[in-house]
């Protein structure tokens, strides 16, 4: 009973509990109820990445109504991949969370806080399993709209203002995929994803379906983040409460990146995408452009969680050039590069959520010398950081390598070169965040601090302990993104 | 395209003058508030636009008509008088209403019933080839106007957050009173890395 309705199970208990948190009312109450829910909904992502691997896709009818009539969820591998990566760095957030939570967060709002923290994972799961394409959007605006709140209860008064800022863009992107399911639904009569692909003429089609396409593009490229349209995120990642950057930069662009996935591959071809629109030529110039200009920005600014944003625009480059390659190793790597970066940010974040909890302060100039008085906090940067710039015996290092050998297979040898020398820019930011933890003077604030409680400090090594792990056992991560992605191009050849 | 294939188009250029103007309002106006309404102008035009794509002229509603309904069921194999089917059939309902005793619904459909004519005759559609609209799109846009609401809302809630905050809803101000924080922010930091080294000296 319990095994057969577990899709469906992985979105409902983190939906039902967030009224639950509101009802209860109370702070502790809400934080154990939904850490109990994340736990449990990271326990049914493992059973579904088991099942999936055992006996194939499971393909869920909600509420018994046949598909295309009804919506259907489907779990693949990319999709059960997708939500467990999720789930988990959700789950291990809500861990780290209470001191955070209990500094930078008014106490009288901390059941909303986690009320709206479930919602937001209930949007993104939500995305990775559901074959319909109106469900994506109608999750991608429960995600959106959670983290537009959740953003705003940033300490500064920056904080409302660049929620707004998000909000608008976002709200434009979420309308532009709109535009998109409607001009593909008014091609192929029907909404499911599968059903669209196999009703769709995308050889003589109708210019309808480009400019569906077109629209579906745009939208998701702003969810994304996408280096012209990732305007919003800076502001949003650096003025949201520490716990909110953590979760939404390891998460969220990585779910519309795999939404993205989903619309090349599963519905439209590659064929259609990439041979009949220059979508790869697109994509590449774009991802290279961000991931030099982001990088640059980055190694310029002062203030911590800034530069990691502007890292993290740089980050989805590397992700859509693997996307964009069309071939197997390309694919595998972009999909593995979303976990790896997941981790590898969220590590960072966390890190950086540790400093800010002891310091006060974001600035890099405050934290001046505090790798001396916060060792543990400051050992954590330099593995995340080596990471973020795709050192050997890290997670980083696994998908720049996969991403390597796809550009030098496709014969993209001025990529390969570009993106080693991007790869320098990461040294030059990460460097400069060690360098002032480790051999700055240390202010007195820096000196009267401590190092950060332990119940911070054990999930931060969690993630950090994850990035060494899988840059040396892949089984479970490139393992798995290769199944993924031999199963998206073997479906539609 | 011809002058009358242009103009039979005309709710989709409804959609498309709706678009543009809201997401020109969206791009220019600095004001906070009328970008808000400007996005809701944006989204109102994809509302109308999955409408206009769900109806088809001269269609009805996708609500079987009590008497066709009836007679298909009943006389599903005779289709010579309309009228006097759809007149029975209206019958068959009222008394349906009656025997499950709804009321409200039992009125209603008295008074149908009174007025002589059954759905069909009111309205002269032609039974046999009767067309109905798609309500799909319809049903999409509710959950859509939700969505749009859900946003105008926690948008207004922001705004109210930024005016408290900055005194002011417009973005060229904000960023102006942003911008002078942040030197005032690098001053300060100056002047502490200028008396940091006595600091250390110390």
């Amino acid at each position: 009973m319990i095994e057969a309705n577990l899709p469906v199970l992985l979105i409902v208990i983190p939906m039902i509990t967030a009224p639950l948190c509101v009802l209860a009312g109370r702070g502790r109450i809400a934080y154990a109820m939904s850490l109990l829910a994340s736990v449990l909904v990271f326990a049914i992502a493992v059973a579904l990445v088991i099942k999936v691997g055992d006996s194939g896709t499971i393909r869920y009818e909600l509420g018994g109504w046949e598909p295309p009539y009804g919506i259907e969820y489907v779990v693949d591998r990319l999709s059960s991949f997708m939500a467990m990566f999720v789930s988990a760095l959700g789950m291990i957030v809500l861990f780290y969370a209470p001191h955070s939570v209990n500094k930078e967060i008014q106490p009288s709002k901390h059941y909303l806080f986690y009320a709206t923290y479930l919602l937001c994972m209930t949007g993104l799961l939500g995305i990775c399993v559901t074959g319909d394409l109106f469900n994506v959007f109608v999750f991608l605006e429960i995600s959106s709209l959670s983290s537009y709140a959740l953003i705003s209860l940033g300490r500064t008064r920056r904080a409302p203002l660049s929620a707004l800022q998000y909000l608008i863009v976002g709200s434009i992107g979420a309308t532009f995929i709109l535009i998109g399911i409607g001009l593909l639904y008014q091609m192929t009569g029907t909404l499911n994803m599968a059903d669209i692909a196999s009703r769709i003429d995308t050889i003589d089609g109708p210019r309808t379906i480009m400019v569906a396409f077109a629209f579906l593009t745009v939208g998701l490229c702003v969810k994304m983040a996408v280096f012209p349209l990732h305007t919003w995120l800076p502001g949003a990642y650096t003025y949201a409460p520490s716990v909110v950057t953590c979760f939404i930069a390891a998460t969220a662009t990585k779910v519309s990146v795999y939404a993205f996935i989903r619309l090349v591959y599963g519905i439209m071809t590659p064929k259609f995408a990439f041979e009949l629109l220059p979508l790869d030529s697109a994509l590449m110039v774009f991802s290279l452009i961000g991931i030099f200009v982001a990088s640059t920005a980055a190694v310029f600014q002062d203030d911590v969680k800034r530069l990691l944003a502007y890292s993290s625009v740089a980050q989805i480059g590397y992700m859509l050039l693997g996307v964009s390659m069309s071939n197997i190793d390309g694919l595998t790597a972009g999909i593995v590069h979303m976990f790896n970066h997941a981790l590898i940010k969220g590590g960072l974040f966390m890190v950086a959520g540790c400093f800010i909890l002891r310091l006060g302060s974001s600035r890099l100039s405050d934290w001046a010398g505090a790798g001396r008085t916060m060792p543990w906090t400051g050992f954590a940067w330099a593995i995340g950081g080596l990471g973020l710039i795709g050192v050997p015996m890290t997670a980083g290092f696994i998908s720049k390598w996969l991403l390597l050998t796809a550009a030098m297979q496709n014969g993209w040898w001025p990529v390969a070169a570009l993106m080693l020398l991007s790869s320098l820019l990461a040294v030059a930011y990460v460097w400069k965040v060690v360098e002032t933890l480790y051999f700055s003077e240390p202010s007195d604030a820096v000196v009267a601090s401590t190092e950060a409680p332990a119940g911070m400090l054990i999930p931060t090594y969690a993630i950090i302990g994850c990035v060494v792990l899988f840059g040396i056992w892949t089984t479970y991560s490139a393992g798995l993104a290769a199944a993924a992605a031999a199963e998206l191009l073997g479906a539609t050849p | 395209m011809t002058m009358v294939q242009a103009l039979g188009l005309y709710n989709y250029w409804v959609v498309v003058f709706l678009m543009m103007t809201g997401f020109y309002i969206v791009i220019a106006r600095r004001n906070l508030i009328k970008s808000i309404l400007g996005l809701n102008i944006f989204q109102t035009s994809v509302f109308l636009l999955y409408i206009s794509m769900g109806k088809i002229d001269g269609a009805t509603a996708p609500i079987v008509p009590p008497d066709i309904a009836a007679a298909a069921a009943h006389h599903g194999d005779h289709h010579s008088d309309h009228h006097g089917h759809g007149e029975h059939a209206g019958h068959g309902v009222v008394d349906h209403g009656v025997d499950h005793g709804v009321d409200g619904a039992t009125e209603i459909a008295h008074e149908a019933a009174h007025s002589a004519t059954g759905y069909v005759a009111m309205t002269g559609i032609d039974a046999e080839n009767i067309v109905y609209s798609n309500p799909l799109p319809s049903v999409l846009m509710l959950t859509a106007i939700v969505v749009g609401i859900a946003t105008t809302a926690l948008a207004l809630a922001l705004i109210v957050r930024v005016r408290e905050d900055y005194g002011t809803v417009e973005e060229d101000e904000i960023l102006q009173i942003n911008q002078e924080e942040w030197a005032a922010g690098r001053e300060r930091a100056a002047k502490k890395k200028k008396a940091s080294p006595g600091v250390s000296a110390r």
